[in-house]
């Protein structure tokens, strides 16, 4: 069958013209409103638009035709069946004091597990130091740890904090970036089916089990206690949730038993995933302010007992908030 | 190795189908090499600007340059794509848009989600992954496509064709013999009558050589599917003879 083409394009033409037009003004400004009239108008445009390229169907018409009415119809469908309104809603109190402390606990699972995995990391890493000590320096990636702790204690009790004097917030930006680059590694590599999630948190619980007992077996229990839980309470459940999200993108990619398709499985874990990284977005912007500006004063500048006290009180805080806040109310909107 | 497609096809829940053209490895390293060359700038801009911090504190320049070159880094492109739906400046550059697998807008997690895995995408150096994915999934997608359900088109600027370049308004000779017109929208498939038309809207745009071959091709197939008197067509050209045969192929019948 052929169709009049010059007829259908001089009836069609304005309704797709107006089409045309409506799709600019919604596209250009996503916060547009049409009201309930320019909504139907809209609507009917878009049904009128895709019964023109259903009468195409199996008709002679030029591929320009085609290509024009698909482009048409595939920017109104578009804009007709998807909602972006939640990000034009987002409300920071709800998303802080609801939606991640209950996301975190929706996938407590894989938060223990990453735990677990550290923990053999931790185990691991202090067995091959109290081994092959002389393996430190592979061990530890960072010059400042390869020395001995009883000398950097010293040097560090008597340089009484001048030593980030005028690069204190340099170190602190460097903190956060690095940090969050790690944890968004961490997330990432949920891809590899939670291979490359797997190996950084058992590498991150490597380091942190060698210098646990290098500073422990040097009788500086005290030194790392003050120096590491005023950020590492922080930092280190930080990275946990990273790996945490990790472990999701990875239990959604394999979907074991689901029955969903990868599409689906996906799609069910995005704003979870969002909501993971955002905070562990801002625990470490935190995390790095306290290890530039706090962590690194020792005594006679700052007791120990403080120190200490402070990271308790933060750990404390931060396992009523990841345990109980946003419990009790509905469950607030995700992502 | 999954087969490639370079369209999408989306059906609609009213029934309608479209096809969506999916954009190949080639146009999308090109649009990424101009999205890093516009982070190259950005960050060099606000680092010079930042250098007015350095009369203040050193310490707080050193520290802004490296947190607004990580925002700008990972902001980038969640910014450009959510902003403009879908877009960076690349993309724009190069017309292309991501979209949601299904046909829709991009969520905001989406955006987020398809930006941060780049990280694994580029390893293990220069979007190695990424781009062996793209080689290898059926929709050109890269990890970070695949986990955010994203995929990446092309949105070339479609015009309507302009159909006056049809000319119907002449006189036409074939049409003093209704019977052999008859047999002519008998003998014409639609898929040689829909190139003919082609031939005829896009002709502007030919090379003359090639135009002249093209419609010579055409014309002699129409006249070896029906031959009209020589009095109806001496002295009309192969592009004529082809745009006559085309105006009474698409004619309503009756006209």
């Amino acid at each position: 069958m052929i169709i009049d083409l010059e007829r259908f394009t001089a009836t069609e033409k304005p309704f797709w013209d107006e089409l045309e037009r409506l799709l600019k003004r919604v596209e250009d400004d996503p916060a547009c409103r049409l009201g309930v009239d320019g909504a139907a108008r809209f609507h009917y445009l878009y049904q009128r638009a895709s019964a023109g390229l259903a009468r195409l169907d199996g008709l002679a018409a030029p591929l320009e035709f085609r290509r024009y009415l698909e482009s048409l119809v595939a920017r109104a469908y578009g804009e007709i069946h998807s909602s972006r309104d939640n990000a034009y809603r987002f409300k920071p109190r709800v998303w802080l004091m609801d939606t991640f402390p209950q996301t975190f606990r929706r996938f407590i699972r894989q938060f223990q597990l990453a735990v677990l995995i550290t923990i053999v990391g931790a185990v691991f890493g202090a067995a091959v130091l109290m081994v092959a000590p002389e393996e430190k320096g592979m061990l530890l990636p960072f010059d400042h740890l390869h020395g001995s702790p009883t000398e950097r204690v010293a040097r560090e009790e008597q340089e009484a904090g001048k030593r980030l004097a005028g690069h204190k917030a340099t170190f602190s930006s460097s903190l956060m970036t690095h940090n969050t680059q790690v944890s968004i590694a961490c997330m990432a590599t949920g891809m590899t089916w939670g291979v490359g999630t797997i190996i950084l948190l058992f590498y991150n619980g490597v380091i942190l089990g060698a210098v646990v007992l290098d500073y422990l077996a040097a009788g500086q229990g005290i030194f790392l206690a003050g120096w590491l839980l005023p950020h590492g309470v922080i930092e280190i459940p930080a990275i946990l949730i990273a790996g945490q999200a990790g472990l999701v993108l990875a239990t959604a990619l394999i979907g074991k038993g689901s029955g969903l398709p990868l599409v689906a499985r996906m799609r069910k874990v995005w704003a979870d995933l969002t909501t993971l990284i955002g905070g562990v977005a801002l625990m470490l912007i935190w995390a790095g302010l306290v290890e530039a500006f706090f962590s690194q004063y020792h005594e006679p500048v700052l007791p120990y007992s403080v120190k200490i006290a402070f990271g308790l009180v933060e750990l404390c805080l931060l396992v009523l908030f990841l345990g109980r806040s946003g419990r009790g109310g509905k469950v607030a909107g995700r992502g | 190795m999954a087969e490639q497609t370079t369209t999408l096809q989306i059906r609609t829940p009213e029934g309608i189908r479209f096809s969506l053209l999916l954009a190949g490895p080639t146009s999308r390293l090109l649009a990424l090499l101009v999205d890093f060359s516009c982070i190259t700038v950005a960050t060099t801009t606000i680092s010079t600007v930042l250098r007015l911090f350095a009369l203040i504190s050193q310490d707080i320049f050193m520290a802004l340059t490296i947190l607004s070159g990580f925002v700008i880094s990972i902001g980038y492109g969640i910014g450009c794509e959510w902003y403009w739906q879908g877009q960076t400046v690349g993309k724009r550059l190069l017309q292309l848009r991501v979209v949601d697998e299904q046909g829709l807008k991009l969520q905001f997690s989406q955006v987020v989600i398809r930006n941060l895995l780049r990280i694994v995408d580029s390893l293990p150096a220069l979007y190695l992954v990424g781009g062996i994915a793209s080689l290898t999934s059926r929709k050109c997608q890269r990890l970070g496509d695949l986990a955010a359900g994203t995929i990446v088109v092309r949105t070339p600027r479609v015009s309507l064709p302009d159909l006056e370049q049809l000319g119907t308004e002449k006189f036409n000779s074939l049409a003093a013999y209704p019977h052999l017109v008859a047999r002519l929208r008998q003998k014409v498939s639609r898929e040689e009558g829909a190139i003919a038309l082609r031939a005829l809207i896009r002709r502007e745009e030919l090379d003359p050589a090639a135009r002249l071959e093209l419609f010579r091709e055409l014309a002699t197939l129409f006249r070896s599917q029906v031959a009209f008197p020589a009095e109806a067509v001496d002295g009309v050209s192969d592009e004529r003879y082809v745009r006559n045969v085309v105006e009474l192929l698409f004619e309503k019948r009756g006209r």
